[in-house]
């Protein structure tokens, strides 16, 4: 029985905390929230793809270190736990669309650019009225895409799209260069992370990939993205406990109270039960196992509980103080519905998730 | 990552497997007549005596003490491998899963080297007398007393909630021997012989209508001072050691417990009160959905552990979350399945089976969410030990007990 990360991953996760902490965090998230502020940190980006973090999963023939899911996934938790203000989670889901859709002339292209640091490349899923991956709106007519894709976590400053559209077999994956796209920055509840809008007018596509391309996507993105969700919502645990240790009423900690401390078991019992599913979710994206859309849809479900409820809770724990502007607490509270938003939320992956197991119980059967 | 064993772990279960296939055969399925008391301590005896003949019993134990001198992995594989039989094991789950390993480590050893063996190959069988009417989750507000005398001690008391009090030989007890000490403090533990004069044992009817425990009245009862486990006053450190391994011993899923695919299969057979099968009904699925991420997240956390185990390391603090999570979601799913069937759901005669086992899932699960840790008191034990928040306000812990309310 294996069923944890590699030492080597584990090394990664723990070097990216490491430099999250230092140079990201709240601080630097409260300081991307100013108006005016630049899309993202390019002197952080600029670190990160030095450090070889976008290179990590590229293989080595496109200039990567053709490394395992399970460093992305340990990228995404560090840059989740500080709400690192740079696309890196963008980029990796970008990445493995590439890997898993990409010709080899795609790859070509587009891969070393994203392990330098010099592409950045974001999934760009969502549009206006959009609840289902499964019916979009945005179609290709040709080798060209129309409609509107909107909100895109990343979009400003990034020079890739893989835009999912609407096709005869349902969706797939489409590469659009951004290099004279037509973006706007959209405004969110997340103030941190910036949001766009793709306006597609028979703006020139490429396919990547065809239906069950983006089908295998969506499970590989689900586990990514479950892997920030934790980050997150450990952040917000982590916030909340120690407050609760130090914040004195009716003469004692308040960490005393049982109305109080169960609420953080809680939150510890929802970080647990998320993470063992996305870690059943990266185990499977590694063996190519066939319980990868159930685990997929757990550790997304699971995760978008733990960020919602460690979020919530770590205001209503703080009381007043946590609801004011000056508090971190609503970079959390408000991160939840970025990522609840960044890939349809829990209804939609829920109903997958039975549907997947539905499908293993009659195979079983 | 994967689930696979290792060489050696995989040869272990191999082996375990082979002699169970040879040795289980008769319990492959459960009795079509559930066994009477009698024929169930007769059948867990020849089982017993099987399991210590062929070196499957005391697996992590010391070779010292008659253990094989394994490491957890062994054990749990044998678990494992037994668990695909219906084989009676449970009546030495606590005298050897709790007791016995605190006999060989606070016992005097020829103590031990006289009682342990005959429960190893289980001639005889020992419970744990540790909760009390007024001793809970508050484990240490034990008021049953040991007086000394000469060389023996005098108890009297009251213990509750005892498994196989009626089945069992000997017992290890917690007493008060110091009433002027804070209430931690005044503890000390013994063996006591069940069928000694004073010791009376009554059944408890639990509210789901099974039997499962006993109340224990102590009146006068002796014994030798040699049988105390641990000084006089290190009762509670005693009860600390015994209860790790009742934490490790209950934090599974009971075997009938109902699972996600349980309620698939319902919901499937049923109509949605809106019409079509109630498997289609959105509220439904968001229901089975949360079912399997509690159920499963449970299963793949002690997978976590396992993988630990193997690594010869100790698992993470995520172990804390098992029980707590095992038990309100076996009272969810029961409930939600029972809510599915409908008024067949309630009805309990002429049932089909699988409604009368979720019907037994939804009474039991009140129990399991209080057995072995409540759920308020696990998730104090999550927030102070794992969490590191402060402990709650104890206003009697320092005072004398017999001075606290």
């Amino acid at each position: 029985m294996n069923f944890d990360f590699s030492d080597d991953a584990k090394a990664l996760g723990e070097q990216a905390r490491k430099l999250f902490a230092d140079k990201a965090g709240t601080t630097a998230a409260r300081a991307a929230m100013a108006p005016g502020a630049p899309a993202f940190d390019a002197a952080l980006w600029a670190e990160v793809a030095n450090l070889g973090w976008t290179a990590a999963r590229v293989p080595e023939a496109h200039g990567g270190l053709g490394l395992t899911a399970e460093e992305s996934c340990m990228l995404a938790e560090a840059a989740g736990a500080h709400l690192a203000v740079v696309p890196l989670v963008s980029v990796l889901l970008a990445t493995e669309a590439l890997l898993l859709a990409g010709t080899e002339a795609q790859q070509a292209k587009w891969l070393p650019g994203i392990a330098d640091g010099s592409v950045i490349a974001v999934p760009a899923w969502n549009e206006p009225g959009a609840v289902n991956p499964g019916v979009l709106a945005v179609s290709a007519s040709g080798n060209a895409l129309s409609g509107v894709k909107s909100p895109v976590p990343d979009l400003p400053g990034a020079h890739l799209a893989i835009v999912a559209a609407a096709g005869p077999d349902g969706p797939s994956l489409w590469l659009v260069d951004l290099a004279g796209a037509n973006v706007e920055t959209v405004e969110t509840l997340d103030l941190v992370r910036r949001h766009g809008r793709l306006t597609l007018s028979n703006t020139a596509a490429e396919p990547l990939g065809d239906a069950s391309h983006y089908q295998q996507w969506l499970d590989r993105a689900a586990v990514i993205l479950a892997w920030e969700a934790i980050g997150t919502a450990s952040s917000a645990m982590n916030m909340t406990v120690e407050y609760a240790k130090t914040r004195v009423a009716f003469g004692q900690t308040i960490g005393r109270y049982q109305g109080v401390k169960h609420k953080c078991a809680d939150m510890f019992i929802k970080i647990e039960l998320a993470r063992a599913h996305a870690l059943h979710g990266v185990a499977m994206i590694g063996s190519d196992g066939p319980e990868l859309r159930q685990a997929a849809a757990a550790a997304r479900v699971a995760s978008i509980d733990a960020a919602t409820y460690c979020g919530e809770e770590a205001v209503q724990l703080h009381g007043g103080i946590g609801f004011t502007w000056e508090s971190d607490c609503q970079f959390y509270y408000r991160r939840a519905r970025a990522i609840s938003a960044s890939l349809s939320g829990r209804v939609w992956w829920a109903d997958r998730l039975v549907r997947a197991l539905e499908l293993r119980n009659r195979a079983a059967a | 990552m994967d689930f696979n064993d290792t060489a050696a772990e995989a040869e272990y279960r191999a082996t375990t497997r082979a002699w169970l296939e040879e040795n289980a055969a008769e319990y492959r399925d459960p009795p079509t007549v559930p066994w009477k008391l009698d024929e169930f301590i007769r059948h867990s005896k020849a089982w017993q005596a099987k399991k210590f003949a062929a070196g499957y019993t005391g697996i992590t134990w010391p070779k010292a003490v008659g253990g094989q001198g394994l490491g957890p992995m062994q054990s749990i594989i044998y678990g494992q491998e037994e668990s695909r039989f219906h084989a009676p094991s449970g009546l030495y789950s606590i005298g050897l899963g709790m007791c016995i390993p605190t006999v060989f480590t606070h016992g005097y050893p020829e103590v031990a080297a006289r009682y342990v063996p005959k429960a190893l190959v289980g001639e005889e069988v020992w419970c744990q007398l540790f909760s009390e009417p007024a001793a809970g989750s508050d484990l240490a507000g034990i008021r049953t007393k040991a007086v000394k005398d000469g060389d023996e001690w005098v108890i009297d008391g009251q213990k509750v909630w005892t498994s196989f009090a009626h089945a069992s030989d000997y017992g290890i007890v917690v007493c008060r021997t110091d009433p002027s000490k804070p209430k931690h403090k005044g503890l000390t533990m013994f063996i006591v012989d069940m069928k000694s004069p004073g010791v009376e044992v009554r059944g408890i009817k639990q509210m789901s209508g099974g039997s499962d425990f006993n109340e224990v009245f102590f009146t006068g009862v002796r014994v030798p001072d040699a049988w105390r486990l641990g000084a006089e006053g290190e009762g509670w450190k005693v009860a600390l050691t015994t209860l790790m391994h009742e934490r490790l011993a209950v934090g599974g899923k009971p075997r009938h417990a109902p699972g996600y695919a349980t309620l698939i299969k319902l919901a499937r057979g049923v109509e949605s009160p809106n019409g079509g099968p109630a498997i289609e009904a959105g509220d439904v699925r968001q229901r089975i959905a949360a079912s399997y991420i509690n159920d499963e997240g449970i299963k793949l956390t002690q997978m976590r552990a396992l993988s630990a185990l193997s690594k010869g390391q100790m698992p993470g603090p995520e172990q804390s979350i098992s029980k707590v999570v095992v038990a309100k979601t076996m009272q969810e799913m029961a409930a939600f399945a029972l809510d599915l069937a409908g008024g067949d759901g309630f009805v309990t005669e002429g049932n089909d089976p699988e409604l009368a086992k979720l019907q037994g899932s939804y009474l039991g699960a009140a129990g399991l969410r209080i057995a072995g840790g409540t759920d308020e008191i696990l998730r104090n034990i999550i927030a102070e030990r794992v969490l590191g928040l402060p402990g709650d306000m104890r206003p009697d812990k320092d005072l004398p007990f017999n001075a606290a309310a």
